[in-house]
């Protein structure tokens, strides 16, 4: 990355020049602040008082005998506070906010798991809380909902558009045109203008610096590949940063098939879009030959997003890393299997990751290793599933 | 002389203030474009800037959303507006800049745009999310073209990154008067005057001021520490109001001309 926030021709800074100003002072504080001892002991601190780190590597064992092949492991981020790996990114904000003294922060979420992240920050910092949230999410999710309101925060429900994530990202962005003064904007993943790709990534790393050390005491030697889902990415990019400088790691992202690449209803930015720019950087993009965005698709609201973070579009140009997609069936058909053989219900969007190594592990040798990143737990996805089953069952019916 | 150049020079030879008229190309069609052009230049209006609808318009607030989707509705590209300003210029010599965000620009040609845009008549171009760090990706295709970028200042823009906005500005510089997204507001924040004076000092060519300018009293008070103004959402509103076509383009026009009434030297006093 250049001092710019520019990955290659990706990243950048393409905002109005009301919020660059703003942008300018964030990355000065949080400059300053990544190689500042107090901070990091703080944010450490609370890293492991509160949030529970470090999160387990652990060797799913029956599913790895059901797949026959690699030893699949499994980080999990979804037995961190409030169920996600969103935490780790809202806690180093909100501690940046504090330094800022910015009294208010808001938040832009899809799947809602970022918005109950820094709802569940803004109470443990003392800051006012808003969070934009499309209306048909607000549906999709309204356990999230509820648990932002009991958290102390305002929840807006978005319609303009298509008032899903993206929409809510615009709307989070007007807001803070219009409050910057005053106002920390949490953004939830790796995109947005600079210096939030870099800044979530930092805060992030923790997940893969801790999965490398973890490996290495287990089993003595690297993984294989690491494999996790990209909405924006920030999961992805968490895990990606432990093993980027291990050339012999093959770094995997998941995108959201949808309904299947050859419908156009997905969410695969990188494997069926093209380079353009939205929400302040230039990235790969679902859109229409006229540089419209269009509608995108996935059983799960967290990866339902036209766009994906500059870092992954470079990594994915350069061929560091490599883009892959799972549809809504067999994200479904991965969410089952790790109920079964494991007992644990991880969230839809990490039920994309955890069926890329379920598809790869057969085709490899047992002495070797996946890590997937268990980015979230499932249980505000139960009503979702029913849907998507039944949603699939009439698709295939029709078919 | 470029069409802008001539536009703020006849201002000031009359010595008054220089009306700039946002509307979004496409608004309900391009016919009804090629129309509504026209009389608000005979109405008063001294430049037109028109807005390139997007998707995702995250500098706008409610109204210019809702005219982009309109404009979006009825089919409008970027070819079609270019289209749109070939038919004007055999009416109507008014300085006309695009307003965009800069995805649909990027994803049409660069070069290609800012060849086609000059070609057909375009005089400047204003795109809303490309600040002075990523000026320089667009500025050569611009130069290439003969295009001048017009820059934008903020509220929240400190005086020495005026100064360096301002000191190659080309065409006008528009300073935004609200922190907040476009729309009509009852009234304007008090250290707007400090930012004019301060950009009109560092800039070698006129300072428009626009967002939220919503009346003729509000129009003439904002002028008066500026070259000219900016009215974009009051307008569009107007101009999708009650009534047919040609309704709607006379109330956009009347609405025009009360404004460059209140740009007068005498202006208001009635």
């Amino acid at each position: 990355m250049t001092p710019t926030g520019h990955y290659g021709i990706y990243g950048g800074q393409y905002v109005a020049e009301t919020l660059m100003p703003a942008l300018q002072e964030l990355t000065a504080v949080f400059e300053a602040s990544r190689t500042d001892p107090a901070f990091l002991a703080e944010f450490h601190g609370l890293l492991r008082d509160y949030v529970g780190r470090e999160s387990p590597l652990y060797l799913a064992r029956r599913l790895t005998e059901h797949c026959g092949g690699a030893r699949v492991y499994l980080k999990r981020e979804d037995l961190n506070h409030t169920g996600a790996h969103k935490i780790n990114n809202t806690l180093g904000q909100g501690l940046l906010a504090r330094r800022m003294q910015k009294p208010r922060l808001i938040a832009e979420t899809g799947a809602g798991m970022h918005g109950v992240a820094t709802a569940t920050v803004a109470a443990l910092l003392g800051l006012r809380c808003e969070v934009f949230m499309g209306c048909e999410d607000i549906e999709r999710q309204a356990p999230n909902v509820q648990r932002m309101q009991a958290l102390g925060a305002t929840v807006t429900p978005v319609s303009s558009g298509t008032a899903t994530l993206k929409d809510a990202m615009n709307e989070a962005l007007r807001n803070w045109v219009a409050t910057v003064r005053d106002t920390f904007y949490v953004i939830g993943t790796v995109a947005g203008p600079h210096p939030y790709p870099a800044m979530v990534r930092f805060f992030q790393a923790v997940i893969g610096e801790e999965a490398r050390r973890q490996i290495l005491e287990k089993e003595g030697r690297l993984p294989d590949a690491v494999i996790a889902c990209v909405g924006g990415g920030s999961n992805a990019m968490g895990l990606f940063a432990g093993f980027i400088d291990d050339p012999a790691v093959g770094l995997i992202g998941v995108e959201a098939g949808g309904y299947g690449l050859a419908t156009g209803k997905h969410a695969a930015s990188i494997c069926a879009g093209s380079v353009g720019i939205l929400h302040g950087n230039k990235t790969y993009l679902l859109q229409d030959d006229q540089g419209q965005i269009r509608n995108t698709h996935s059983v799960s609201a967290g990866l339902d997003y036209p766009g994906v973070g500059p870092e992954h579009a470079y990594l994915h140009d350069c061929g560091r890393a490599t883009y892959c997609t799972i549809d809504d069936r067999e994200a479904i058909a991965a969410f089952d299997l790790l109920c079964r053989t494991e007992g644990i219900i991880p969230a839809l969007e990490s039920a994309h990751a955890l069926a890329e190594a379920i598809r790869r592990a057969p085709t490899m040798r047992p002495d070797q290793i996946l890590v997937v990143n268990l980015s979230g737990r499932g249980d505000k996805d139960m009503d979702n599933v029913t849907k998507a089953r039944a949603a699939l069952a009439g698709k295939q019916g029709a078919a | 002389m470029n069409r802008i150049d001539a536009a703020f020079k006849a201002c000031r030879r009359d010595r008054r203030k220089a009306l700039v008229a946002f509307l979004t190309a496409g608004d309900p069609d391009l016919d009804a474009t090629a129309e509504i052009v026209p009389a608000l230049a005979a109405a008063g209006a001294d430049i037109i800037e028109l807005g390139v609808p997007f998707s995702d318009p995250m500098a706008d607030g409610p109204t210019i959303q809702e005219s982009s989707q309109r404009a979006l509705a009825t089919g409008t590209t970027l070819d079609g507006i270019l289209d749109c300003v070939r038919r004007l210029r055999r009416q109507t010599q008014v300085p006309v800049v695009l307003f965009s965000y800069y995805n649909v620009i990027f994803r049409h040609g660069l070069d290609r745009l800012t060849a086609e845009a000059a070609a057909a008549g375009v005089d400047g171009l204003l795109l809303v999310d490309v600040p002075l760090e990523e000026l320089d990706e667009v500025r050569p295709s611009c130069r290439q073209a003969g295009l001048p970028l017009i820059r934008l200042v903020a509220p929240t823009t400190p005086p020495e990154r005026i100064e360096r906005i301002c000191r190659d500005a080309e065409g006008f510089v528009y300073c935004i008067t609200v922190t907040g997204v476009t729309g009509a507001r009852a009234a304007l924040p008090a250290d707007l005057e400090a930012e004019l004076a301060r950009a009109r000092a560092a800039s070698p060519v006129p300072v428009v001021a626009g967002f939220g300018i919503a009346s003729p009293e509000m129009a003439r008070t904002v002028a008066a520490h500026a070259d000219g103004v900016v009215v974009g959402s009051a307008l569009v509103k107007c101009l999708a109001g009650p009534g047919g076509r040609a309704e709607r383009i006379a109330a956009g026009a009347a609405f025009i001309a009360s404004l460059a009434e209140a740009l007068r030297p005498t202006g208001g006093n009635a």
